[in-house]
């Protein structure tokens, strides 16, 4: 005999929707658009392949005399080109599609990178402590005096002199992802190891280590778990700024190059043709790098506003 | 006090050192010297000769410190392209970054302060929600793309300002021509200034509010006004004194960034400066440049970033020293 129960298990997503954050989330009609829009952007980009109307990959399908049409809305237009043609004679809409997939990736994967490496340096930092904590500050400390882009520079030109850009444009995305992912991580390490060293007071750290737990098994599985609101809120800053970064690279050529484009090498290219009148090879593209990168800021300063955590300054 | 800068200097040294052995490793493995030298038409034995005689047979450690020895002696190798010693193409190029910078850093001190302590005093008129909103987007905007729109909207479409180069210089001594001697030269430095500028903006003004709103909550503050003192003064005098210290560390770390940035800027208004000097030094290969570069701006961030620490401990007497010299 069982007494019927009229209220079922909450799921997953009913707990998320009726939480604090899901609250803050459907009061706040800039991080629901925002939201709306990169997730409109993250889906079209990934299915490129078949919303893509050409391949801008496939020599075949490149045509040099379909060069610099303009938008469907400017005289002159090709309606086989809903956003003209770049200088190559691509087809612009799909450049994008693939270009903006290449941005979103690289700025993802750099980011786990830093996170992995900034995440466990952070906590053996924080939970070890006395000499090798203070070493590895005053590494993070060193690193961070260094602008990340100055680091990258140096490091892609280098790279790219030394193996020549054969090489260097075949592997372009391995090198972005490996110098945006290293040159931030301490920006995760500071502010892990901040709340490690907050949370290892604590009366659950303790009854823990009584219990006869590893110190692994408490980092990972009773620190981490609850420092993972600045680490979120850092997350989707750190997304904006790589893929800033990745577009700053490529547009100095250091980055994607033109026969495989980002956002950036995009941007570039066109550049050349700016002063010619061909403004959309150009224009296009920034605008949705900048509307990109503006939807992960305003949706991180939602987070950071919903979470509060107590991050680094500066 | 006198403990911490001893090893504050000594990790300045330490710093600078692993900087000119990452040199020593790129002059090491990018390029061959001799080519540059003697070219293609050399017998092998010959070339042995010549290897010996630079020394380029000697151990890592013996080139290492000839190396290191004719570095501190301001010898960073001879330009390939210019056929010129390094150190005097860099220090040619560096008075354009260098105004290129003063000029921003002049945008960024006489916009921020006003503008971050309006935000702070009244954070809910539509002109500081209005100012917020386009600090978001500030900071969304890559620095080359403001360049790029910048030059199509003024130089292209209205024709008001010149879109590449320096203009008219006035020379002033040794390698330094300035740009603010002539209308002409103002007119030049004006875009690169404000697009250079417009990267770090948002960021003090959101830092300046941030800070500023803090130290308006503060006892002293209510006690001030309680006292009568005119608002003006608490807020100018009183409240900024105290905000600018957050401000003062993270404006040096930015000094260092901007020199970064102003790779982008100058690729963008074809700036004659270290940054547009050092990325046709990459496309030339020009390996002893690209070590110059990289060890002359590598002096330049550890020497802002010793100085910022120190007069942070000592503008700050609340910083503990041992703390930070740990």
């Amino acid at each position: 005999m069982s007494s019927l129960s009229t209220t079922s298990e909450p799921t997953r997503w009913s707990l998320i929707w009726n939480s604090n954050i899901g609250y803050s989330f459907r009061k706040n009609p800039v991080a629901i658009v925002s939201l709306a829009i990169f997730l409109l952007i993250a889906v079209m980009s990934f299915c490129a392949p078949l919303i893509a109307p050409f391949d801008p990959y496939d020599p075949g399908q490149i045509d040099i005399m379909n060069s610099e049409y303009p938008p469907l809305w400017v005289d002159g237009a090709d309606p086989q080109f809903m956003l003209g043609t770049d200088d190559q004679g691509r087809d612009l809409w799909s450049t994008i599609l693939y270009g903006t997939r290449l941005s979103l990736l690289i700025g993802i994967c750099a980011v786990g990178l830093q996170a992995i490496l900034g995440i466990s340096i952070g906590l053996i930092a924080g939970y070890v402590g006395g000499r090798v904590d203070s070493l590895l500050m005053r590494m993070a400390d060193i690193q961070l005096s260094f602008s990340t882009l100055m680091v990258a520079i140096i490091f892609l030109a280098v790279t790219q002199a030394m193996f020549g850009s054969e090489t260097f444009n075949q592997y372009a995305v391995y090198f972005l992802i490996a110098v945006i992912g290293v040159a931030e991580w301490p920006q995760y390490a500071r502010t892990v190891r901040a709340t490690v060293l907050a949370e290892k007071k604590k009366e659950y750290v303790d009854s823990a280590r009584v219990l006869g737990f590893g110190p692994m098994r408490i980092m990972v599985r009773h620190i981490l778990p609850n420092s993972l609101s600045p680490i979120f809120v850092i997350s989707t800053v750190q997304v904006a700024n790589a893929i800033i970064s990745e577009a700053s690279l490529s547009f100095l050529g250091l980055g994607m190059p033109p026969s495989q484009p980002s956002l950036g090498s995009l941007i570039s290219s066109g550049f050349d043709y700016i002063f010619s009148g061909s403004w959309w090879i150009t224009a296009i593209p920034g605008i949705v790098l900048v509307v990109l990168v503006l939807v992960i800021n305003l949706l991180g300063d939602w987070l950071r506003d919903a979470l509060n955590p107590k991050l680094y300054k500066g | 006090m006198f403990a911490y800068l001893v090893k504050r200097v000594f990790q300045a040294i330490a710093v600078m050192f692993v900087i000119s052995l990452i040199g020593f490793a790129i002059q090491d493995n990018l390029g061959d010297p001799l080519r540059e030298l003697v070219g293609q038409s050399v017998s092998e034995e010959v070339r042995q000769e010549l290897r010996d005689e630079l020394g380029l047979n000697d151990s890592f450690v013996t080139q290492y410190l000839r190396f290191a020895g004719n570095a501190l002696q301001g010898d960073l190798g001879t330009s390939y392209f210019f056929k010129e010693p390094a150190l005097d193409v860099i220090l040619k190029k560096l008075p354009a970054t260098m105004e290129l910078v003063f000029g921003a850093t002049i945008i960024i001190i006489g916009l921020s302060i006003p503008v971050g302590v309006y935000t702070a005093i009244y954070p809910n008129t539509i002109l500081s929600r209005l100012v917020m909103g386009i600090s978001i987007i500030g900071i969304s905007v890559p620095v080359f793309l403001t360049a790029i729109l910048m030059i199509f909207v003024f130089s292209v479409e209205y024709g008001w300002f010149p879109s590449y180069g320096r203009g008219d210089l006035v020379h002033v001594f040794g390698p330094w021509e300035t740009n603010f001697a002539t209308v002409d030269g103002w007119m030049h430095i004006m875009l690169p200034s404000i697009a250079l500028a417009s990267i770090m903006l948002p960021l003090f003004v959101r830092l300046i509010r941030a800070e500023m709103m803090e130290v308006l909550q503060s006892e002293y503050v209510k006690y001030a006004k309680a006292k009568g003192i005119r608002p003006w003064r608490i807020y100018f005098v009183h409240a900024l004194k105290n905000t600018l210290l957050p401000v003062i560390t993270v404006g040096g770390v930015q000094i260092g960034t901007m020199v970064a940035y102003t790779i982008l800027t100058e690729t963008v208004f074809q700036w004659p400066g270290m940054g547009f000097m050092f990325l046709e030094a990459v496309n030339r290969v020009d390996t002893p440049l690209i070590v110059a570069y990289l060890i002359v701006v590598g002096f330049i961030f550890v020497v802002t970033n010793t100085i910022v620490d120190l007069i942070y401990g000592l503008v700050n007497p609340t910083v503990n020293l041992a703390r930070m010299g740990a």
